[in-house]
């Protein structure tokens, strides 16, 4: 049973149910977080028990993962903090290959005997199963990489960064918001660290440390009179990067179409919540959109979730295949139009990249949970379909000879599978500020941060809402609107992308949350663009009386 | 290990009680082991199981309070995790909002949340159970993907002013999707039990393929305002997301239920009369929990003749404003009728059956505006009767305006729901036909 279920279920206390996610692991002082568990020595050979057993006991491939996976939650609302917890989640995943069959188990206890037992389950699983198996497991060839290890680089890791730093901070945010007339305002530093090592009947054994940090928060003005109320939510990005994220650079901060501030390689948390706070009160007092065709000019923090549902999701080898059918859905990409070779996803200037390796991004590792190594490769190119996501027990099915590197586990208590690499929107060619894009706009709007959102289980259908909505008219900015949302068909949309600015406006931003798979596993990912201007996009206004 | 009797964990909790120093102590025991059997492509694809428990300890000196946890249970490492707490207690900041431990409590009976049976699912179990499910599609020329996850665990908390609470719990969960084989049509079912003897996925797989047969070669109509009936799961899907009345959120003017010019929709009439919404621990089809975070749970009605009867307080609020806490629902159970689906069908001039929804996301909290997509089997009806198959739909409804248009209940439902902090649980959901339902724009996925 996972932890989530089972406080809902026995009805732990409400306070557990505060976390913004549950499950991640037990509780622990910060001291024990920053303290190694055991060396990678130790865990060679420990991984070693695993390797030996599995193949004792008939199994053609074994990986071991020895995960140890730390959070840290530091939470308040105005001028309170409301927690500040550490967790860690320590244990070993076992996953072989027996009779042409995946088997998998999972334990916390890291001995010797825990592992040994873990890896006999594992076999046990995959012969059981292997009675209705069709095809036996084709893996895609992969070097050995012998001993090697890794790290995110960060500059300093936030871990470290004392408590009492990081409250300081999320309260000099949340008092700027009151100061400015928010009506409520909630604040969080969000830390992870990976601690992964990786070991395969092949001779890779593969140490990662790998961090990340998401400063978020939500200021809310409530206006009791009229009965409404709206929420602008921060214009920070979850990173792949240390506590050096919070230092709010002035070289990194943008001054952006509307009057708005944006972020780049780092965040000033108390300037964004002060600017917060005076957008909430307009965001309250704006024009209710008039519903019609527009033209959309999106920012980076907006575009990234469109990028993530409409163009992610169906390059996804698993949910073209049907293994997705009963959950997250299969895909419109289907092989044909892959095999095509001329399937215009988008107009001539959309093109797509996946990647695992860009530095400061959330998808950034060396090598992926099954031992391969990361790189960047082309999902459209000049409009046109030209590749999927794919790991080891995929890319034969491509007559590709080599696997993407894309295989990913939320922890060592869940089997790896193919997951979202960062896939990014290539800045434009040509010279081109968001400013200039606007200039060119006659009736359109520029959305600013993601909102709503929601796509049909084959990506064709969706809808996205925002945080910031500016009129344009006649090139100018005409205001804010609200009850904002625009539908689509995912590639008209695409093949509606006339100007892509240049990469001086590129930036990354994504989530720490992508859901995919059952049980349900979380993955990171980032998604980078530069501002974007999409033709005649039918927008609804999603105003309602209750 | 996984599973500790009452016994064993009242022993390890009162040792843990006992090595405190601090003002209060809360210690929490829980743990559980599940297993899994994942499908796709009329062929297993993964399959595990896994197994924890651990000990959390949380402690406070005033208003200070820390946490710690541990996975081993020897006497050195249990005050080692409680002076841990305490000293992190010691240097944290002061919560103004911190409640001291609750007193002890008294509780109904047990409720039958835990069967052996479901209990003793092995992977061979699994294996057949898909197997069943595949064997019937391949036949068909029809493509299973499903899923079948269960569970055992137990929890069991004490604190230092003598609460002590023990529960156990079983659960199996399946859904399968059905493809037919030229990628037109598709068909879902599922099914949620806590005693894993009622599941028969040969049984729920059928029904899954009629549904793929069924809705092959759709036809698109045009988006709109349409007379909907929603299977059970579809009705579910858009109650679980309204059924968190948190009463904090309504006072402070950001919910649906805060009331223009202050206040809140507490004892107003927010839908249809006949909306009759309860949760009731000891109900024979979806059991839960007697107690939450240790207050003891008892039927309390959500909604009754259509009017918001309960909000939710939690023991900080509660205090605030000088009411009683509220435990947190472990299910929720919407009263249903008679009328059977073909009933409702028979009775309907024009409209649309949706088997689930998919995809649905907050549009406005305000208004609780939801968008989301029918999938797997949607189908026009005209004149009593399923005429054809249609394409998908996007809608943009509030489930508080859905219940305002309410025209008939139909029979009630286990079902797997998702609303509600931290997901899981279960409900108890009719069928239901409402008029008005609003479509935006049409799908093409299949």
């Amino acid at each position: 049973m996972k932890r989530r279920d089972f406080i809902n279920m026995a009805g732990l206390s409400a306070g557990a149910m505060m976390l913004p996610f549950t499950g991640f692991g037990r509780e622990v002082d910060l001291a024990e977080l920053l303290t190694p568990i055991m060396d990678v020595k130790q865990k060679k050979q420990l991984a070693d028990v695993a390797l030996n057993t599995a193949k004792s006991l008939g199994a053609s491939y074994t990986d071991v993962r020895i995960g140890r996976y730390l959070n840290q939650f530091v939470t308040t609302r105005e001028r309170k903090v409301q927690g500040v917890t550490n967790t860690e989640s320590f244990g070993v995943g076992v996953r072989v290959i027996a009779n042409g069959t995946w088997g998998f188990g999972a334990t916390n206890d890291v001995t010797a005997d825990g592992i040994k037992k873990a890896t006999e389950r594992a076999v046990a699983i995959a012969k059981a199963n292997s009675k209705f198996q069709k095809e036996p497991v084709k893996l895609a060839a992969n070097p050995s990489y012998g001993e090697i290890s890794w790290k995110t680089p960060i500059v300093k890791n936030g871990f470290e960064v004392p408590v009492k730093e990081k409250v300081d901070l999320l309260l000099a945010a949340n008092a700027k918001a009151m100061d400015n007339g928010a009506s409520f305002v909630n604040s969080l530093i969000f830390l992870v660290n990976e601690q992964k090592y990786f070991a395969s009947s092949e001779g890779s054994y593969i140490d990662q440390d790998v961090h990340r940090t998401w400063p978020n928060f939500q200021v809310s003005m409530v206006d009791r009179q009229s009965g409404s109320f709206k929420t602008r939510s921060a214009f920070s990005a979850p990173v792949g990067m240390g506590y050096e994220y919070l230092d709010g650079k002035a070289s990194d901060k943008i001054q952006g179409p509307g009057g708005i501030i944006l972020y780049n390689k780092s965040y000033d948390i108390v300037e964004d919540a002060a600017m917060a706070a005076e957008q909430a009160k307009q965001m309250i007092a704006a024009k209710s959109v008039e519903p019609g065709k527009y033209d959309l000019v999106l920012e980076p923090s907006h575009m990234w979730l469109t990028i993530h549902e409409s163009v992610g999701h169906p390059t996804e080898l698993d949910r073209v295949l049907g293994y997705e059918a009963n959950f997250a859905g299969t895909s419109f990409l289907t092989f044909d139009k892959w095999q095509s070779k001329k399937f215009k996803f988008g107009s001539d200037i959309v093109n797509f990249v996946a990647d695992k390796t860009q530095v400061g991004s959330l998808g950034a590792v060396a090598y992926d949970d099954e031992g391969v190594k990361c790189k960047q490769w082309d999902l459209i190119k000049d409009g046109v379909l030209v590749n999927y996501q794919a790991i080891r027990d995929q890319v034969s099915l491509l007559g590709q000879k080599e696997s993407h590197g894309c295989c990913y586990s939320q922890s060592w208590s869940d089997v790896q599978f193919q997951r979202m690499p960062n896939v990014s929107l290539q800045a434009g060619k040509q010279q081109l500020t968001p400013e200039q894009m606007i200039s060119n706009v006659d009736k359109g709007i520029y959305i600013v941060k993601d909102g709503s959102f929601s796509i049909d289980q084959q990506r064709y259908n969706f809808q996205f809402g925002g945080v910031l909505f500016f009129e344009i008219k006649n090139g100018k900015i005409a205001g804010m609107l609200k009850d904002v949302a625009y539908q689509a068909n995912t590639q008209e949309f695409w093949n509606s992308c006339v100007a892509i600015c240049d990469e001086r406006d590129y930036r990354l931003n994504g989530a720490f949350n992508d859901g995919k798979g059952q049980p349900s596993q979380s993955n990171a990912v980032s998604h980078g663009s530069a501002t974007a201007r999409f033709n005649g996009v039918n927008v609804i206004n999603t105003g309602r009386t209750i | 290990m996984a599973i500790l009797s009452k016994e064993e964990a009242k022993k390890i909790l009162e040792k843990v009680v006992g090595y405190s120093k601090a003002d209060g102590i809360e210690a929490g025991l829980n743990g559980g082991d599940g297993g899994n059997i994942r499908y796709a492509r009329n062929s297993v694809s993964t399959a595990g199981e896994d197994s924890n428990v651990s000990l959390s300890v949380s402690v406070n000196f005033g208003k200070k309070s820390g946490a710690a946890s541990i996975n081993e249970f020897d006497d050195v490492s249990l005050e080692k995790v409680v002076r841990r707490a305490e000293e992190l207690a010691k240097l944290a900041p002061e919560n103004p909002e911190f409640m001291d431990p609750l007193g002890p409590q008294t509780y109904g009976p047990e409720a039958k949340t835990f069967i052996e049976s479901t209990a003793k699912i092995t992977p061979e179990y699994r294996a057949q159970a898909a197997a069943d499910s595949i064997n019937p599609a391949t036949k068909k020329d029809i493509t299973a993907a499903g899923y079948l996850e269960d569970n055992r665990g137990f929890n069991a908390q004490m604190n230092s002013k003598g609460l002590f609470t023990y529960n156990q719990a079983t659960g199996v969960n399946f859904t399968v999707t059905m493809r037919s084989n030229d990628g037109t049509g598709s068909g879902w079912v599922a099914r949620n039990f806590n005693d894993v003897s009622k599941l028969n996925t040969a049984e729920a797989s059928q029904i899954a393929i009629e549904k793929a047969l069924q809705s092959r070669n759709a036809k698109a109509i045009e988006p709109g305002k349409y007379t909907v009936i929603l299977e059970p799961n579809a009705a579910a899907d858009l109650l679980g997301l309204m059924l968190n009345f948190n009463a904090r959120q309504a006072d402070e003017g950001r919910s649906f239920l805060s009331k223009k010019g202050g206040g809140t929709k507490l004892g107003e009439k927010l839908v249809d009369e006949r909306v009759n919404i309860y949760t009731d621990p000891w109900n024979e089809e979806v059991p839960t929990a007697n107690q939450a975070g240790g207050l003891p749970r008892k039927r309390m009605d959500l909604i009754k003749g259509g009017v918001v009867s309960n909000l939710f307080y939690d023991r900080y609020w509660a205090q605030q404003k000088g009411v009683e806490p509220t435990p947190f629902p472990g299910n929720r159970i919407m009263e249903g009728g008679n009328a059977s689906i073909e009933d409702m069908i028979k009775d309907t001039k024009k409209g649309v059956l949706v088997t689930r929804f998919w995809y649905i996301r907050a549009v406005d909290p305000q208004t609780l505006l939801y968008t989301g997509l029918t999938r797997d089997g949607t189908f026009y009806i005209e004149n009593g009767k399923i005429k054809h198959p249609i394409k998908n739909f996007r809608f943009n409804e509030s489930p508080i305006i859905m219940l305002n248009n309410l025209e008939t209940l139909g029979k009630q439902m286990r079902v797997a729901s998702g609303g509600g902090p931290g997901g899981g649980g279960s409900a108890l959901v009719p069928a239901m036909k409402i008029r008005d339902f609003t479509f935006t724009s049409l799908s093409d996925a299949v």
